[in-house]
């Protein structure tokens, strides 16, 4: 385990240190400690190494991830996890708003609350809260799963395409052009899988499936209202 | 047409409104028949004070010129030193603008690539990601991180010389774009993850900040994760230049690209086009006193954009303070966009050659703005680029012709000085006096 101090190394240097890790690097275990709530904290990674940051951390904690594994052992800050392409983020606490945002591949789990947006714009990321998630969540999601064992807030999946979303508890309301979906066998598996992913013990069969009614994916005047 | 009526009475002569006029009608009519907003591509058609409306004095017995063919007047330009340790160093401060994959062919990418390399310039990625053939033929090329972040890609990111956050875009300041579902082909649907056939709406915000302080934190992490390396600009639209430069200089940029509502877009509506934003020639001096202001003039490089069309208007706006332009639907005209020799099949689509802007229907006669394969056959990026590095040569020559006249050795050493207005607008815009007087509308200490 390697350990780096953020207050004495400060932030380029941390950052530049586990961006040299290279894909056969046999350092794979990295402590980030006194993180103090730092903005863009190993955000950038491409190995398959594994942070944990002791603590609550800014904006973009492991932002564009590629391969690592990186644990918050806090709260997260906006946008954490933005662009993710692959690896997995885990934070202890809760998550704030834009959690995920524009996310291309790889595992997000939060323990606590995601704040509003989160999984804005998704392209494919998987996200699981434990909690409850805040309005506008999943916001012109493209692609990529987004699984709530709690509630969600207004307006869920407004405008989404391919993304589909897994709600235990309720959801104040849905977005526009996002619908109740009926809960089948391959959907049962996915979230199962999803859920065992997280670590976390849920029954799939308590929840119910959303997605996209796809009235809204070719223009046309007689939905202008609902854009 | 009889000229009296039957008792002997003159009929007065028929008269064309100049509120509605033939193109205002057929506009209503238009809209009448179909109940969906005009949409389509470039930037606004409308006359506005642009730089046709300034003069350059050149020299005189006060100054003297330099020989056109003996003295060196120096073209280069560097952006981006401020902040990164690579900046990017071009021979030319003629840009080329952001145009995405997906708006244009493959071929037409690759060529404005070859165009711009071998004219020392950069080109620019667009919504939708960055292709192999963009990346191969751009000896330098800015990556574009935009809202819909469609194709967005740390690889990417990483293989960029510069990275430029785009807030918005002179055509339609505050609007996102939309790509229609003819256009979304095969790979054009894989690298923006969506399906095929869609209308695709791009956001008009970015998804994980707004306002100018998380701006400044987005910087922070791109620069992060590309290492400090790579210069990082800010796009903006001519909406406010003067506090949207000096908000993006505070955020920590190193370059302000500011566009005029002239500047092209691929497809919005077009009362977005034409009745929102301000004409390039008003938005570069407020733009240039925020610079000045915070004392970041030449250290933060401004690249102004917007119908700039020739080497006139590149001197015209680096007088003004500017320290490159970019350029975007000039640079498909020269590839061959418009071109009058498609003119039977322009008619065909209800148009003619000049006026044709319906680039998002993805039937471009030009095989440019399409991804019909049968249409993009026609076009030739190897001879594409050819003609682009012409033109942009040409404008190079046009503005040093001008800055000698001037008795300048270098493009940046052009200023407001040297020029004069042609209208009362112009001289308020650019702030040069009118044309035979030393007044322009709003000069300090005078009594008008």
């Amino acid at each position: 385990m390697q350990t780096i101090d953020l207050t004495e190394v400060g932030l380029r240097e941390t950052n530049q240190t586990l961006h040299a890790q290279a894909d056969n690097t046999n350092q794979t275990e990295w402590e980030i400690v006194n993180p103090r709530g730092s903005h863009a904290i190993a955000c950038g990674l491409n190995a398959p190494i594994e942070v944990t940051v002791k603590g609550s951390t800014g904006y973009y904690c492991a932002g564009m991830n590629q391969q690592a594994t990186v644990n918050i052992q806090g709260s997260a800050g906006p946008g954490t996890g933005e662009n993710i392409m692959s690896g997995k983020i885990v934070i202890e606490g809760d998550a704030s708003q834009y959690l995920g945002a524009t996310g291309h591949g790889g595992l997000i789990v939060v323990k606590g609350n995601a704040s509003s947006r989160c999984g804005i714009s998704m392209k494919g990321v998987n996200i699981v809260v434990q909690g409850n998630i805040g309005h506008m969540s999943a916001f012109m999601g493209q692609s990529g799963n987004l699984v709530v064992c709690g509630d969600a807030g207004d307006a869920l999946g407004d405008s989404c395409y391919e993304a589909q979303f897994f709600v235990q508890g309720s959801v104040k309301s849905l977005g526009a052009d996002c619908e109740r979906k009926e809960m089948r066998d391959e959907h049962l598996t996915l979230l199962q899988g999803l859920l065992d992913e997280a670590g976390i013990d849920a029954d799939p069969n308590n929840f119910t499936r959303y997605g996209s009614a796809r009235t809204l994916y070719n223009f046309d005047v007689d939905n202008a209202g609902a854009y | 047409m009889n000229k009296h009526d039957s008792k002997g009475i003159p009929h007065t002569t028929p008269r064309q409104s100049a509120t509605f006029t033939q193109d205002i009608n057929s506009d209503i009519r238009r809209a009448a028949a179909t109940g969906i907003y005009d949409i389509r591509g470039g930037g606004a058609k409308r006359k506005v004070p642009s730089f046709d409306d300034l003069l350059f004095m050149g020299a005189s017995i006060s100054r003297y010129p330099l020989e056109g063919y003996r003295e060196k007047c120096e073209t280069n330009v560097t952006i981006g030193g401020l902040n990164a340790s690579n900046p990017i160093e071009l021979d030319i401060p003629i840009t080329i603008a952001g145009m995405s994959f997906g708006a244009l062919s493959g071929p037409a990418k690759e060529a404005l690539g070859r165009g711009a390399s071998a004219a020392g310039t950069s080109t620019t990625t667009g919504d939708g990601g960055m292709t192999p053939e963009e990346r191969g033929h751009s000896n330098k090329l800015v990556y574009q991180y935009l809202p819909s972040r469609y194709g967005m890609n740390p690889d990417d990111l990483r293989k960029a010389d510069a990275i430029e956050i785009v807030v918005g875009q002179g055509a339609k300041p505050g609007g996102g774009g939309m790509l229609l579902g003819q256009k979304i082909s095969d790979r054009v649907a894989e690298m923006r993850n969506l399906p095929k056939g869609i209308d695709q709406r791009s956001a008009c915000r970015h998804p994980d900040w707004t306002g100018p302080d998380d701006l400044e934190i987005k910087i922070l992490e791109l620069r992060e994760i590309t290492g400090w390396k790579v210069p990082i600009y800010v796009k903006v639209a001519g909406a406010r230049p003067y506090y949207d430069t000096t908000l993006a200089i505070k955020a920590g940029a190193d370059a302000v690209v500011l566009d005029g509502m002239q500047g092209g877009t691929a497809a919005t509506q077009d009362v977005f086009i034409e009745h929102v934003g301000q004409p390039t020639l008003a938005i570069v001096r407020p733009a240039v006193q925020a610079l000045q202001d915070l004392g970041m003039h030449r250290k933060v490089q401004l690249i102004l954009s917007g119908g700039i069309r020739s080497g006139a208007d590149v001197a015209k706006a680096m007088a003004l303070g500017a320290d490159a332009v970019a350029i975007g639907t000039a640079a498909l005209i020269a590839l061959g966009d418009n071109d009058p020799k498609w003119e039977k099949e322009y008619n065909e689509l209800g148009t003619t050659a000049g006026a044709y802007d319906d680039w998002h229907e993805g039937q471009d006669p030009a095989g440019i703005t399409t991804q019909d394969p049968e249409l993009m056959k026609r076009f030739d990026p190897i001879e594409g680029g050819r003609r682009l590095s012409n033109y942009l040569k040409v404008m190079t020559l046009e503005a040093q012709t001008i800055a000698r006249a001037c008795g300048k050795n270098h493009l940046h050493n052009l200023e407001p000085e040297d020029l004069v207005a042609l209208t009362m607008e112009a001289a308020a815009m650019a702030k040069v006096p009118l044309a035979g007087t030393d007044w322009y509308p709003g000069k300090p200490n005078t009594s008008y």
